[in-house]
């Protein structure tokens, strides 16, 4: 944490706090709960600014699909509210906690805060559901938020569907705190499906592997969640080894049932086929959600490698590492290893040379102090980004070095 | 007429040589000359979707390749000239209206389907391919792009990335920005940026989410990536008729309600069941205040088991008539006359202006029925066709061009619906974007200062506000635009 926490319950009293921040030139490290604080570079700031105290879900209208909360809001919290009504949130955002080492897997623990919607808007994090159900940013349907001058402006609203004006809510959603502090968000929702259920694949190789999630993806039956558990990662208690391809179908039950029967006859040739019904199927993507499978251990680095699905399988090979998990059809790579330059260094090239975009997850301060943590812009781009955050937060002091070096 | 900026006198000036020189960078091809510049050539440039403005460019090119337009940008950058970005002019918000000294950037050959990748379920298309022209490429294998506006046999790809356009099927499918991978954007200055790629959720700013819909402020999109989806198995619709708007609207809540997300979910209320009714002759009951079209997708099993529920909904709302399609042939009859809508109400009006507010469905009894108090105090008729899931309406304001008093009451009308869409929650436009017609009701939705903040955003990637000026935001209170004119 750094020094000094300010946590106001207003929102005008967040912007005067910036605000006076602004004029005194005085950086700030922004967060809810600070529950993602190890995510990419360390803040230099002597004081933070906490969302946490602006909590309170603002307005849920269920028949309308949509759900306003203040940013300190803590996501069990909603996440409760939404299930009271028979909905949830649609990119299947996950905590994250185990992995940042904020909580043991499994259940909370006392003291501990959980992850506010703030923070989870901030970063665009979206599990497995991302795939077909869009990720988190795509469900923000509008912002409140205060720039680094400590104005309070809107985006968006609290409609489906709204293209006046530029979307600044698209640009605040991901850019960690950098670009403003979100106090408001509005959340596109939707009811949550009655059944889930998860076709298992064992396959001779990750290339197969991923062959049978394009087929599943690929397919007329709505496939919500597509991974590849490689050799030597185990889920659950008992334990499946691996690899093993994970089909999702979430729908009424008769439809689960349905689109599973024909998934498994379509995709018989490609491995050995399984079915993991309900609560099992639940906690299984639940793990896959958390990273859980990567089995990170605490001293290791871990990374997020975005490619086409495709490339997913060469990127776990040229980096070289023993520890991978594949989500979003095979395009999401996590990996985990020694916490190094020169790993690191392997699994950026391995990201560039399949023309994808990689993230620096987690590490140890040193090493995400000294090294990109997020792929270089071109110089035109990075140059207009440079233009874009002179206006929302001219004197820098929006946490400062959060995703690179300097600014 | 709306207010443009005035033309920079400079340019106007050395029209000649802008077009000797634009003539250079842009040669044309097979299809035609690169450059067009004669006053009865440019005819076909001066006006949109939005018919009722017109105004001739200084020039169009019609560029094939993004090293053209890069090359046209980094030139009229460099001598000061004002760019609009046209894609096949669809526009219903006046989106690519010229300006008598800009150059109008043509997309139109640019329509080559570059490539299709099924294993990663995506397709690299140049900017002038048609929304429809992507389906039909991939549709024998299964395969489709998801946003389908109403215009989309003509409308082109780059445009629908300008407008983030959406379609019928969003409620399930979401809209362009959901559907989309990667860009390739030239800017202002004439470099060319890709955003995103082949790959979901490129780290970093989400450019991409930045430019989608961003109504050509901020650079020309030349290359599209775009994500497709395998078909359903199938669909079929269902036809809900009901004795007034304020309990259809109760049905739609109660099919939200229940868990079922339709693929599509659309309204009609009796102006417009008529008109579609003696346009397509689809079977709409006459009797009915209003009318719900309902469609659901997978196999024929899942079909019939979400019709069903769906009919039990509809009828705890006192239903006149509910009629579940039994064949692809029936869902067709029924789509049929929603289809024709736009086509319907201009056979009974000589004009009409189509608004784009959204509201929170919650909202429609009272929009609908001050929208009806409004329609007798304008002494103009209108139709109403929306989106009835997602709230985002389509009111037809019929009038007659020909006289002036009819067309004023109509746009007075227009921003009458839109102020209160906005006052009951909602937005001046869902998706056909603000472009001209809504940019001097920005205020409403908008402050002063958050105005200022896009218009500055704005500004960090165009400068000198060269990139389709006077649209989107109005024109007071805007430094760039009054010290350029």
């Amino acid at each position: 944490m750094n020094g000094e926490v300010l946590a106001p319950a207003r929102e005008e009293d967040l912007a005067a706090a910036i605000a006076a921040a602004h004029a005194a030139g005085e950086p700030l490290a922004i967060e809810g709960n600070g529950t993602k604080r190890a995510l990419l570079r360390p803040v230099q700031a002597a004081r933070t600014l906490s969302t946490r105290a602006l909590s309170g879900i603002t307005l849920y209208h269920p028949q309308e699909l949509i759900l306003s909360a203040r940013a300190g809001t803590p996501l069990p919290e909603i996440e409760a509210a939404l299930a009271e009504r028979g909905q949830h949130l649609i990119a299947e955002p996950p905590t994250l906690a185990a992995l940042f080492g904020v909580a043991p897997p499994g259940a909370p623990t006392p003291g501990i805060r959980p992850p506010t919607l703030g923070g989870l808007v901030a970063t665009n994090l979206s599990g497995p559901r991302r795939i077909t159900g869009g990720a988190m940013r795509d469900h923000v349907m509008g912002i409140r938020a205060v720039t680094g001058t400590g104005e309070v402006f809107r985006s968006g609203g609290r409609v489906l569907k709204n293209v006046t004006g530029l979307d600044l809510a698209k640009l605040l959603t991901g850019a960690h705190g950098t670009l403003g502090v979100i106090t408001e968000v509005t959340l596109k929702v939707l009811p949550a499906p009655a059944a889930s259920g998860t076709l298992a694949l064992r396959v001779a190789s990750l290339e197969a592997g991923v062959r049978a999630l394009s087929a599943g993806l690929g397919s007329s039956y709505g496939v919500s969640g597509a991974a590849l558990l490689p050799q030597g990662t185990q889920v659950g208690a008992e334990g499946r080894p691996g690899p093993l391809a994970l089909l999702r179908i979430e729908d009424f039950s008769e439809s689960v049932a349905y689109r599973l029967g024909r998934l498994r006859e379509d995709l018989a040739a490609l491995g050995e086929v399984s079915v993991v019904e309900q609560e099992e199927s639940r906690a299984l993507w639940a793990a896959v959600r958390e990273a859980a499978p990567l089995g990170a251990a605490d001293e290791e680095a871990v990374w997020r490698v975005s490619v086409q699905p495709t490339a997913g399988p060469g990127v776990v090979a040229a980096a070289g590492l023993g520890k991978a998990l594949l989500d979003w059809g095979g395009g999401l790579v996590w990996l985990a290893g020694p916490a190094t330059p020169e790993t690191h260094a392997k699994v950026v090239a391995a990201a560039a040379a399949a023309g994808g975009s990689f993230t620096l997850f987690r590490a140890p301060e040193p090493l995400r102090a000294a090294v990109a943590v997020l792929p270089e812009e071109p110089a035109a781009l990075a140059a207009i980004g440079a233009r874009v955050k002179t206006v929302l937060d001219p004197k820098g002091i929006l946490n400062p070095g959060r995703m690179r070096a300097g600014s | 007429m709306i207010r443009l900026p005035d033309p920079k006198p400079g340019v106007m000036a050395r029209r000649e040589e802008i077009v000797a020189a634009l003539r250079d960078l842009v040669r044309g091809g097979p299809l035609g000359e690169g450059v067009i510049s004669a006053p009865r050539e440019l005819k076909p440039y001066e006006t949109d979707g939005l018919s009722a403005y017109r105004q001739p460019p200084l020039a169009v090119v019609l560029p094939t390749s993004t090293e053209e337009v890069a090359a046209v940008l980094r030139y009229c950058h460099q001598n000061g000239i004002r760019v609009i970005p046209r894609g096949a002019g669809t526009s219903l918000s006046g989106g690519a209206l010229p300006l008598a000294d800009a150059v109008v950037i043509g997309l139109m050959r640019m329509n080559r389907i570059l490539e299709v990748d099924y294993d990663n379920r995506l397709a690299v298309v140049e900017a002038g391919v048609t929304n429809l022209g992507i389906t039909n490429h991939v549709a024998a294998d299964g395969f489709f792009y998801a946003p389908d506006p109403s215009s989309q046999l003509a409308c082109m790809i780059g445009g629908n990335v300008m407008m983030n356009s959406g379609g019928a099927h969003c409620l399930k499918y979401g809209v362009t920005a959901n559907n989309l991978l990667g860009v390739k954007l030239v800017t202002i200055e004439g470099e060319v940026i890709g955003l995103g790629g082949r790959h979901l959720d490129a780290a970093g700013y989400d450019w991409l989410g930045l430019i989608t819909g961003s109504e050509g402020q901020l650079g020309i999109v030349t290359e599209v990536t775009v994500r497709i989806l395998r078909a359903a198995e199938g669909q079929r619709a269902m036809l809900a008729a009901f004795k007034g708007t304020e309990i259809a609207g109760q049905a739609v809540d109660a099919i939200i309600g229940s868990g079922i997300i339709p693929v599509a979910l659309e309204f009609m209320d009796r102006p417009c069941i008529h008109a579609c009714e003696a346009f397509a002759h689809a079977g709409y009951p006459l009797d009915a205040e209003a009318l719900l079209i309902i469609e659901v997708e997978g196999s024929v099993e899942e079909q019939d088991m979400l019709l069903d529920r769906l009919k039990e909904i509809c009828a705890r709302f006192d239903p006149i008539s509910l009629k579940v399609a039994q064949t692809a042939e029936e869902s067709v009859a029924i789509w049929k006359g929603r289809k024709g809508a736009f086509g319907a109400v201009g056979r009974i009006s000589p004009d009409y202006l189509c608004m784009d507010g959204t509201i929170p469905t919650g909202e429609l009894p009272h929009v609908l029925r001050r929208i009806g108090e409004m329609s007798a105090q304008y002494g103009l008729q209108v139709a109403n066709v929306f989106h009835a899931g997602d709230g985002n309406l389509h009111p037809l304001i019929m009038f007659d061009a020909n006289d002036p008093e009819s067309f004023r009451k109509a746009e007075a009308f227009g921003a009458d619906i839109l102020k209160l869409c906005v006052e009951v929650g909602g937005c001046l436009t869902g998706e056909h974007g603000v472009g001209v017609e809504k940019r001097d009701l920005m205020g409403v939705q908008f402050t002063r200062d958050e105005l200022r903040l896009q218009r500055s955003i704005k500004g960090a990637f165009d400068p000198d506000w060269l990139l389709n000026p006077a649209k989107v935001f109005p024109l007071e209170d805007n430094p760039a635009l009054q010290r350029a004119a």
